[in-house]
């Protein structure tokens, strides 16, 4: 898409062609008192030099050199090279849906084999080519399941990111769906009790996520049997989209709500992101977001369309499926050109080293502290209980240039001192040691503490 | 084309055929030679409540999906299982393919529709514009 810029006598001469003396003339329909008389109150323009230099040292801001056991949603792989060479190339360039086939046979195919890619990592029939991200998927894949039941009600686990949650919500309140949250147990997996007993004819689906925000691995089978014994659906999100290399991809979910991020896009504050909806084919029309078939042209030559666009907002307006109408190409197009390089063996390979990690730094943190939920299966997440506050022990593990686990009291407070911590491929075992070291030293100081203040009362 | 005379029009081109309690409902010719190739036919499930004038289900054509109006109230009681698979005979045979039987809940409803005749008339005008 080309942007062409108008010359002075270029809005002259389309000044004159309808009739108008000048630009303020088109404004004249708002009254007066409601214009802007004045610039707008933005810096002045600044030279390229200036602006080269202003990106310098904004850049210097940035925590370089940091190992992040941060995860919570946001994951940091390793990204190979080429998919930014890839991506940069100019026909790439262009967030646009591509509504001519004619003239987009290359972004067309690369977004059809992301579908296909999607599909067999998830076990589902059909992917769409991708929305917003996990958030606003999980929300639309609910949405589905509401229109699909004609039923209205919805079941979240509290094991669910709770920025989803509020995500859902959002949603929620405005299209008149009443959600009801079931907690977790003690293995920090959803109650299973608790979804039976409370879990109506009125429920369209359950939603659940899995690895879920412990990093612990749902039972989806038995979930899974539970709604579908109810006539509800199940709604599978998935956050940590490398899991997949591992662990079994949820097949008895209806819906599959997926972030891709993990797949080669790099880490943003805001985003953006890749979210990918993923289900059976009988429940394609209900499915929101761009869909790429494939055809045969009049030549009998394979080519790709856009397809099942006609219940999409350009067409239906109001009635449409979803309000999303755009999809995330450039992103998109990252994540098929990291599952295309790393492919099944390599995928496999990856998430086999995140688990080696994870399981080497929950057993070493287990030595010097606590770790929660212990007993379920889990990926590349844990929780760890601390006696400090664990805002603190993350600011003295910054001075040796690392960021601890998320805490966790702002969305559980009944996990206390509680902090999420995630370990991938990247994370080395010296960082994995030295941050133990500090958690074990906080340890040994509270303790100690503790010991004199007995000392002093005996 | 000619209209059959054993059965009513809406003005948003449905069709329905009354025998006894029960009626068919469907769309006419008219409407699906706007609609073009017919692909999917979303219509609702067996004892589902329609009322006359309310949407009870789509039909999508490669050009645009379109609601379908209830020509009358009633429960629906029979499923065009026909047309889940094989959509195209709406287009081929528009007056033969119904969508849904239902059983009618006021039949003076079909009063306030059109005849044949006037339907007739009425595509001819729409067609006209």
């Amino acid at each position: 898409m080309r942007y062409l810029p108008k010359s002075p006598d270029d809005r002259e001469a389309m000044l004159k062609a309808i009739g108008a003396r000048s630009v303020d003339d088109l404004f004249a329909s708002i009254p007066a008192e409601y214009r802007l008389r004045r610039d707008l109150k933005i810096p002045r323009q600044m030279a390229e030099s200036e602006i080269v230099d202003f990106f310098r040292q904004r850049s210097r801001e940035n925590g370089d050199g940091y190992t992040s056991f941060l995860g919570a949603g946001a994951y940091f792989h390793y990204r190979p090279v080429i998919i930014d060479s890839l991506i940069s190339r100019g026909e790439f360039l262009t967030a646009y849906t591509p509504y001519q086939a004619e003239i987009s046979q290359g972004t067309l195919q690369s977004i059809f084999e992301f579908q296909t890619m999607i599909c067999e990592l998830t076990g589902m029939e059909v992917a769409n080519a991708s929305m917003y991200d996990g958030s606003t998927a999980a929300a639309e894949a609910v949405m589905m399941a509401v229109r699909l039941t004609g039923r209205r009600s919805v079941m979240v686990a509290r094991t669910l990111h709770p920025e989803y949650r509020e995500v859902l919500a959002t949603y929620a309140t405005h299209q008149g769906m009443p959600l009801s949250i079931a907690n977790y147990a003690q293995d920090g997996r959803l109650n299973l009790q608790e979804l039976e007993k409370s879990i109506t004819p009125e429920t369209a689906c359950v939603l659940v996520q899995s690895p879920n925000f412990f990093g612990i691995v749902e039972d989806i089978d038995a979930i899974a049997q539970i709604a579908h014994q109810n006539g509800a659906m199940l709604v599978v999100s998935i956050a940590e989209a490398v899991s997949l290399g591992i662990v079994e991809p949820p097949r008895q979910a209806d819906v599959i709500a997926m972030e891709a991020q993990s797949f080669g896009v790099p880490l943003g504050f805001g985003g953006p992101y890749c979210g990918v909806i993923a289900t059976r084919e009988k429940n394609v029309r209900q499915m929101p977001g761009r869909l790429v078939g494939q055809t045969t042209d009049k030549q009998g030559n394979r080519g790709f369309v856009l397809t099942l666009a006609t219940r999409e907002q350009h067409i239906r307006r109001e009635k449409a499926t979803s309000n999303i109408c755009t999809n995330q190409a450039l992103v998109a197009l990252m994540v098929n050109i990291f599952m295309t390089i790393y492919g099944r063996v390599g995928l496999k390979e990856l998430a086999k080293q995140n688990l080696a990690k994870t399981a080497y730094a929950a057993t070493q943190f287990a030595r010097h502290g606590k770790v929660l939920f212990g007993g379920a299966p889990r990926f590349n997440e844990f929780v760890v209980e601390t006696s400090e506050d664990p805002y603190a022990i993350n600011s003295r593990l910054l001075g040796h240039k690392m960021i601890g686990g998320l805490p966790l009291k702002k969305f559980y407070p009944e996990l206390g001192n509680s902090s999420l911590w995630c370990c991938t491929e990247l994370t080395t075992r010296s960082a994995i040691d030295t941050a133990v070291g500090l958690v074990a030293e906080s340890e040994r100081s509270v303790r100690s503490a503790k010991e004199e203040v007995e000392e002093v009362t005996r | 084309m000619p209209y059959p005379s054993d059965r009513k029009y809406t003005r948003e081109h449905e069709w329905i055929q009354v025998n006894g309690n029960s009626a068919a409902v469907g769309i006419t010719d008219y409407a699906q030679q706007s609609l073009g190739d017919i692909v999917f036919v979303e219509t609702p499930k067996v004892g589902a409540e329609l009322t006359a004038g309310k949407t009870f289900g789509t039909v999508e054509s490669v050009k645009a999906v379109s609601d379908l109006f209830s020509p009358a109230s009633g429960t629906v009681t029979e499923v065009n299982s026909e047309l889940a698979t094989a959509p195209e005979k709406v287009n081929s045979d528009a007056h033969g393919s119904w969508m849904v039987r239902i059983t009618l809940k006021n039949p003076s409803e079909l009063d306030a529709l059109l005849s044949a005749a006037d339907y007739e008339k009425y595509v001819a005008e729409e067609a006209g514009h």
